[in-house]
């Protein structure tokens, strides 16, 4: 393998041949925003987050899939990059129902760090609320579409890495969805593994193990009342 | 099969011929209008009149003249009956004899037909498109011979650089670099792909010329294949089109039997199969990766480039991916010659397009002109104006991903720079003519309805934005919307072209600026006042 010397955000680095712009600029410890990204399986440039200039070319290009070339420019902290990126993180917030304070995701949300390190203040566009429904008929795990940003981690894990091809995608446009088998119920799925890969893939509050949301947690009060009974009454057996 | 061969069956063919010939309209406009019955109707009057031996009664592919459909043209008298009936047939038998028809007739040296330049649609509403020996007779499958007998495929690949042909899908790029670039990729197995999923409304140039000359696609894409190294095609071919698919499907059957195509074609070591792959209804799988994806059996979603087609595209093999059209260009640039060719057009756009024109004209209908021929030409001379003395506003161009041309603008030559500087493209040919009665913001919401439903879904920008943007149109039209939302919508515009994925996003935008930059009036016009409403988006309306 040939080594490469390229230039990011104005500084030499090298890289081996074959490498991404984002492989090459994370080792250098330049920092590209990512969703749809996922370390171990294929890119599909997808988000366009990762999106970076290149001197030369009039287009943008996605850092995930862009392999480094000799002698490349590539600028990936503009002025006008920050503004889609802010832009691309808004249409994302307005597109479903995403609504961070009573996500299970809530504080370990890639969406929602996203929008905190690049700046998306609050959202100017129209909010769609559309309807989504909720699979909760698996006995592990539940698949809430209203948080979902069709980033595809999931099925790519359960095709590539678990080799169930369970998750796929159904639908055009804003219509698409993430489906489980021919579009059935999960719980309902003979390929599906239960081995949870697409859950710990999942950036957002989507996917989501079971006994973890909001809704789910209870309280359990008859606990109380055991222990005030256990020591005032000595009577240690519920 | 060898060139004698293919010789006699031309003899053959022309010896056959009648004293008279009566062409019949079967393509799908005309089939539509029945025609298929004019058709009946036809050979029964000549059987009744004791003809048979001196009429031939032809069902052709498409005569251009769409609007007047279903057309019977007669030769050697050169007459053209319209809006035929098969009542109508007796009468029309009749007037060959001396009598008089009582159908209407259209002018064969009206504008709409004496400024037309055929290469492409050469032999369309001329040879039976069912029959392959009709397309021999005129030519066919020479080229390919030649091409087989007396160049390498570097020759092969230098003269389509030489011809100057650009890819007729709306891009325009140059067809012979991309050859080149297929045929200098590495690699054992390699793949032809023929791009027929043509979508754009209003567009059915590819459609007419597979309905009426599929030889034509066949006999471009073996050379093509010839040229790049490939011994496998494929016609991918929307599911709308079953008439396009039934001719494609017997004109590969036909040209397999007579050793045109397969294994050793005019017992050449070369060999070349074709076979053809259906769409499902999906516009994106117009795009290219997005194609392959859909011929290899996937969901059809873009992946981004590159790698190119050219270098790694279907099952990662180098596939070289034209449009009908341009297959179709390809047997005439071999058979005259790449000067020939490089002589018609444009310093830089050298040839014909075909162009679907569609809307508010008189002539609506299917026209080929030299590259650089006026829009004005186009539309009022050979058009014929907007129907019933109205005045045309704007010309689209480009489909979902054009422009479109205001009236002031109508000398502009047709060809790839000049559309393009005008904010709009050349398009795979589709024309819709507009006249006063239409609301410019009407047509950028229309497109944008289009593209925000035929969006893959794929990237954000492109499956989030143009719901955005077409709720802004929408919002708009209602004249709820303010100034502020204009300059989001003209945002969210530039975002949109500059981030997605592919074509259909990167160009969604294009009818909204275009009609922006020539209409900024009738937008303005439906503004409401900005007031401040201290919370600014937060009092929004929920959209349903």
């Amino acid at each position: 393998m040939a080594a490469k010397t390229l230039t990011i955000d104005g500084r030499q680095i090298t890289a081996e041949e074959g490498e991404t712009i984002l492989q090459a600029a994370t080792e250098a410890g330049i920092k590209i925003p990512t969703l749809c990204h996922l370390e171990g399986v294929y890119d599909v440039g997808a988000c366009r987050l990762c999106l970076v200039e290149v001197k030369g070319t009039p287009k943008l290009l996605p850092a995930c899939t862009l392999k480094v070339a000799e002698g490349m420019e590539v600028s990936t902290d503009t002025e006008r990059l920050r503004k889609y990126r802010r832009m691309t993180l808004e249409m994302l917030f307005a597109e479903r129902n995403h609504v961070c304070a009573v996500c299970v995701a809530n504080g370990h949300c890639e969406l929602q760090t996203l929008a905190y390190s690049q700046g998306m203040e609050h959202v100017r566009y129209e909010y769609t609320f559309p309807k989504w429904n909720v699979d909760n008929t698996h006995r592990l795990f539940g698949m809430d579409h209203n948080r979902c940003i069709l980033c595809t981690r999931c099925v790519r894990v359960c095709w590539h890495i678990e080799g169930a091809g369970t998750k796929n995608v159904a639908g055009r446009g804003g219509k698409s969805q993430i489906i489980t088998d021919l579009n059935q119920p999960w719980g309902c799925s003979e390929s599906c593994t239960e081995c949870g890969k697409c859950v710990m893939s999942c950036p957002t509050g989507a996917l989501f193990q079971k006994g973890s949301t909001v809704g789910e947690s209870e309280r359990d009060r008859n606990k109380l009342e055991f222990i005030v009974n256990a020591r005032e009454k000595k009577q240690w057996n519920a | 099969m060898i060139l004698n061969d293919l010789l006699q069956l031309k003899e053959k063919e022309l010896a056959a011929r009648k004293k008279i010939l009566l062409r019949c309209c079967m393509a799908a406009g005309c089939i539509s209008s029945n025609s298929t019955g004019v058709k009946e109707q036809l050979e029964k009057a000549v059987a009744e009149a004791g003809l048979q031996n001196e009429v031939e009664v032809r069902g052709v592919g498409c005569m251009k003249l769409c609007c007047e459909g279903p057309l019977v043209a007669v030769e050697p008298a050169n007459e053209m009956y319209v809006k035929v009936t098969p009542e109508n047939a007796p009468s029309i038998i009749s007037a060959l004899q001396g009598g008089q028809a009582n159908v209407d007739q259209t002018d064969p040296n009206a504008a709409f037909f004496t400024k037309q330049l055929s290469i492409v649609l050469a032999n369309s509403g001329i040879v039976n498109p069912e029959r392959i020996e009709s397309y021999v007779a005129l030519d066919g499958y020479l080229a390919l011979h030649e091409v087989l007998n007396e160049m390498t495929p570097k020759d092969v690949v230098e003269t389509m650089v030489k011809s100057g042909l650009r890819g007729r899908g709306g891009a325009g790029f140059p067809t012979g670099l991309k050859w080149g670039t297929v045929a200098k990729s590495p690699g054992s197995k390699k793949y032809v792909i023929c791009n027929a999923d043509e979508g754009d409304p209003g567009a059915f140039m590819d459609r007419s010329v597979l309905e009426s000359d599929p030889h034509s696609v066949l006999e471009g894409m073996a050379i093509a294949a010839y040229a790049v190294g490939a011994d496998q095609g494929y016609l991918y071919v929307r599911a709308e089109y079953p008439l396009a698919i039934a001719r494609l499907q017997l004109a590969i059957k036909q040209a397999k039997q007579m050793g045109l195509l397969g294994a050793g074609i005019f017992e050449s070591p070369f060999n070349f199969n074709v076979d053809i792959r259906i769409g499902a209804g999906a516009f994106v799988c117009g795009e290219e990766t997005a194609l392959m994806m859909s011929v290899e059996g996937k969901r059809g979603t873009p992946r981004p480039r590159p790698p190119f087609p050219a270098e790694s595209g279907l099952f990662g093999c180098p596939t070289l991916l034209n449009n009908v059209e341009t297959f179709a260009n390809v047997p005439a640039i071999y058979r005259k010659g790449a000067d020939w060719f490089a002589g018609i057009g444009t310093e830089k756009s050298k040839g014909t397009k075909v162009f679907a024109l569609a809307g508010k004209i008189k002539n609506t209908g299917l026209i080929e002109v030299p590259m650089g021929t006026p829009l004005h030409t186009i539309v009022e001379e050979m058009g014929g104006g907007a129907p019933d003395g109205g005045k045309i506003k704007a010309v689209q161009t480009g489909g979902p991903s054009g422009g479109c041309i205001p009236a002031q603008h109508l000398d502009t030559p047709v060809d790839y720079e000049s559309l393009g500087k005008l904010g709009s493209i050349m398009g795979s040919g589709g024309m819709i003519v507009m006249d006063e009665g239409t609301r410019m913001v009407d047509v950028a919401r229309f497109f944008m309805e289009f593209c925000m439903d035929e969006s893959c879904g794929k990237c954000i920008p492109c499956r989030a934005g143009t719901v955005q943007m077409h709720n802004l149109l929408d919002k708009i039209l209602k004249r709820k919307a303010t100034a502020r939302d204009l300059a989001k919508l003209e945002e969210l515009c530039d975002m949109v072209r500059n981030t997605s994925l592919c074509g259909l996003g990167q160009t969604a935008p294009n009818p909204t600026l275009s009609t922006l930059r020539f209409f900024r009036n009738e937008y303005e016009d439906l503004l409401q006042p900005d007031t401040f409403d201290g919370g600014a988006n937060h009092s929004q309306t929920v959209t349903k």
